[in-house]
């Protein structure tokens, strides 16, 4: 099936959409072609619905499709391009990359057939200005702006587009002439161009919402992800939540499932004799190889005090997140002393829950030595050898008894001990740190102060589940 | 393009002739609902249907398949179901039959054989006799591809099924084929109209979303509930009908563990009918809330506020 060269519209609106956050591949703006073949431009109502139905695949991508959909086809180029839809569809191989080049020369006529830039502020004729605008805006490529640091720059580039560099040499020609009509000329002029100036950075301010607020969202994604949970300013909290929750579920998707496997084709020799015992070992009733997942039972013994409260704070977050993954989650929070914090951490809601728990325990000075001896004390006996210890501090004791003793002891029982540690490595071991005395007992140590080194840990530890 | 459809279903020729033709099925489509099924028939594209519980996904499928007068192919998944249930399974027993009926023949076959290899060469010439279409059990995969005059199949809780199967569905999803390694590649005859549905219980995979198109059914507004009901409630009076669906829009509005759904109104609408009510008042709701809501909890906090919102759903319809 030869899919229709895909309109120059649809093509620009795919982009938006992706720049909206919808993942457009490249097999649905086909199918976005194709319908639009069946459907054509005429009803707007049954474009949105029919386009929807291609490229929207969850609730929150209508969301984002709806909007972008909204805000595209509102825009008055658009609607002049509408009048003749079919003509539109027909052209649409002269794709945008070999774009009319008459506008290319930059500070030439521009691309508004001959008139120049001054005659048409002279007139003050909006509708052929607004024209001139988008076409220099197209040719400057307005598609791919970024980021809002760009917006100088597309504005530049289009006025230099409209033919700003030859109308102001024209206007130095008029000043150079000294007479008052030329003077006042040039001043109007220059008024008017203040008054072009302002709705070309409107423009471009639109077009950057329409083209990149996906992208310009993902980007400071990115960087949160990246940045030390430490540093994290309040008003990003919020954004820090969402993240978290996210990327929380994606693992947990990926682990959730799966806990007992046939390996189908592959007889357990052993268990099918066993089986058959009572028929002299006539195999009736054949048993396969099963493989068999465990979820991880986790602990998770939080230090929450001072410095590594942050760090803490998206560990716990994280926990309760992809708690569908495990089978049995308990944590526990400590500074001076331990305290048992699932019941908490279960009955309310994860933000609520870390401000309580902080307001019990935190901020006070950590003893490692004795928070861990109230573990032992009181819940070292619930730890299995299916269990997986979880330490999130900095092994900073404030110089007291690191009773490395009872972490020893908990290796013992337990499966595996991993250590997040929030500082860089090269702190490790530094004045009243104990990591190096710690580390022997612990099967994984490893640095975590940003969210990705908080998932990367996490899928590890879901991943050795077996 | 067109020509490799199966242009005999002319009632898809335009999206008001879906909606027409749907609502004649008993089915009242809004215009994305109507549209969906023109596309998926131009476009030759599964369509998947996602939406909360009740809203009448299934139904939508059979829908289609009455209005068409095709038959409806149902595939309900399951965690476990695996190509062996959902698309074929050589007939064991009848293979075996065969084998002890036929092994007297053997020997006038291969009788005048001197040697094994002779024999054997003979034997070779049948061909695969016992894996060919007549030993072949279709499931319901397959037999929708074998209809002769095309069919809706209808893959039903998708998110039930394991994800493998998932990525076994692609194939058929995307060509309207089937490879069955004893006998090669089958091709639909007609391409059936198929619809997936999901509670999004899980998320489903990026391949399988790209190859479908997707509706999203929402609850219906209140003028559109009121046409449902009353298509499948007939005989029901227009000013209780404006109650109960005023009723059940307020009651979608509070925080609920599952809010009611239209089969829900549908049941609730039947029941008003068979009590003779025509008036809502407070305790004949409070005895009938649990056809609405199915949650104890849910019943416990709704139960205080019956007075204030069968008051607003009189206060709607225009009874005092």
């Amino acid at each position: 099936m030869i899919a229709a060269p895909a309109s120059e519209p649809l093509r620009r609106f795919l982009q938006v959409a992706r720049g909206a956050g919808l993942k457009v591949s490249a097999a649905e703006g086909i199918d976005a072609a194709r319908a639009l073949d069946i459907v054509g431009f005429e009803d707007r109502t049954v474009l949105k619905d029919t386009l929807g139905l291609v490229l929207a695949k969850t609730p929150d991508e209508k969301a984002l499709y709806d909007e972008a959909f909204d805000l595209y086809f509102k825009r008055d180029e658009f609607s002049t391009d509408r009048a003749e839809p079919e003509e539109d569809a027909e052209d649409s191989e002269q794709d945008p990359f070999s774009s009319p080049s008459n506008g290319s020369g930059g500070d030439g006529m521009g691309g508004q057939g001959g008139q120049s830039l001054g005659s048409l502020l002279a007139n003050d004729d909006r509708a052929a200005l607004a024209t001139a605008m988008e076409q220099a805006a197209r040719e400057a490529g307005i598609e791919n702006i970024r980021f809002f640091t760009q917006k100088n720059l597309y504005a530049r580039r289009i006025l230099d587009r409209m033919g700003l560099r030859a109308l102001e040499r024209d206007m130095e020609a008029m000043r150079q002439t000294g007479t008052p009509e030329g003077l006042g000329r040039a001043q109007f002029l220059d008024g008017r161009i203040e008054a072009l100036r302002d709705s070309i950075r409107d423009f471009v301010e639109r077009n950057l919402l329409l083209f990149a607020k996906g992208d310009t969202e993902k980007f400071r994604e990115e960087l949160l992800k990246s940045a030390r949970l430490s540093n994290i300013e309040r008003r990003d909290l919020d954004r820090m939540r969402i993240l978290v929750r996210q990327m929380a579920k994606k693992l947990a998707a990926r682990y959730a499932k799966t806990r007992r496997r046939r390996l189908r084709g592959q007889l357990d020799t052993r268990r099918t004799l066993r089986r058959n015992m009572g028929w002299g070992g006539i195999p009736f009733i054949t048993v396969w190889k099963q493989k068999r997942i465990e979820k991880p039972r986790v602990m998770v013994l939080c230090d929450v005090s001072g410095s590594v409260a942050a760090m803490s704070q998206f560990l716990l977050m994280f926990m309760y997140a992809i708690n569908e993954a495990l089978s049995d989650i308990r944590s526990f929070a400590f500074a001076g002393s331990l305290i048992e914090v699932s019941e908490i951490l279960e009955k309310e809601p994860v933000e609520e829950a870390i401000t309580k728990i902080m307001s019990l325990i935190g901020f006070g000075s950590s003893n490692y030595g004795n928070s861990f001896a109230d573990f032992e004390d009181g819940w070292m006996r619930h730890v299995t050898n299916k269990t997986t210890v979880i330490i999130l501090g900095d092994a900073r004791g404030n110089r007291t008894d690191p009773r490395t003793d009872v972490i020893g002891r908990l290796s013992q029982r337990s499966k595996r001990i991993i250590w997040l540690n929030p500082e860089y490595k090269s702190a490790w071991g530094t004045g009243d740190s104990d990591m190096y005395r710690y580390a022997p007992f612990c099967n994984l140590v490893s640095v975590c102060n940003t969210l990705r080194h908080l998932e990367r840990a996490i899928a590890d530890i879901l991943e050795d589940a077996t | 393009m067109n020509d490799a459809l199966p242009l005999g279903i002319e009632p898809l020729r335009s999206i008001d002739a879906v909606e027409q033709g749907l609502s004649e099925a008993g089915y009242i489509a809004n215009r994305q609902i109507s549209t969906a099924i023109y596309m998926a028939h131009h476009l030759q594209k599964p369509i998947l249907v996602e939406g909360p519980a009740g809203v009448g996904k299934t139904e939508l499928a059979k829908s289609v398949a009455s209005w068409l007068k095709l038959p409806l192919i149902r595939m309900q998944c399951y965690e476990g179901l695996d190509e062996s249930k959902a698309l074929y399974e050589w007939k064991y027993g009848k293979q075996l039959l065969y084998t002890q009926i036929l092994k007297d023949k053997i020997n006038s076959v291969i009788g005048d054989a001197d040697d094994l290899a002779t024999a054997l060469d003979k034997l070779h010439s049948f061909g695969d006799v016992f894996f060919s279409h007549q030993f072949l059990e279709p499931r319901p995969l397959l037999r929708s591809l074998q209809e002769p005059a095309g069919s809706v199949l209808l893959i039903d809780e998708i998110d039930k099924s394991d994800q493998e199967f998932e990525a076994f569905l692609l194939e058929i999803l995307s060509d309207y084929q089937v490879t069955i390694p004893e006998i090669g590649t089958v091709h639909a005859l007609v391409p059936p109209i198929v619809l997936l549905t999901s509670n999004s219980t899980r998320d489903l995979g990026d391949a399988l979303k790209r190859r479908c198109l997707h509706l999203h059914i929402g609850f219906p507004d209140d003028k559109l509930e009121a046409k449902i009901i009353s298509s499948r409630v007939p005989g029901i009076d227009g000013r209780l009908l404006k109650q109960l669906v005023s009723f059940v829009q307020q009651l979608r509005a509070l925080d609920l563990k599952k809010v009611p759904s239209v089969s829900e109104t549908i049941d609730w609408a039947k029941i008003m009918l068979l009590l003779h009510v025509s008036v809502l008042d407070v305790d004949m709701v409070r005895d009938t809330l649990n056809v609405l809501l199915k949650f104890e909890a849910d019943i416990e906090s709704a139960g205080k506020q019956l007075a204030g919102l069968t008051h607003k759903a009189r206060q709607d319809a225009g009874v005092a």
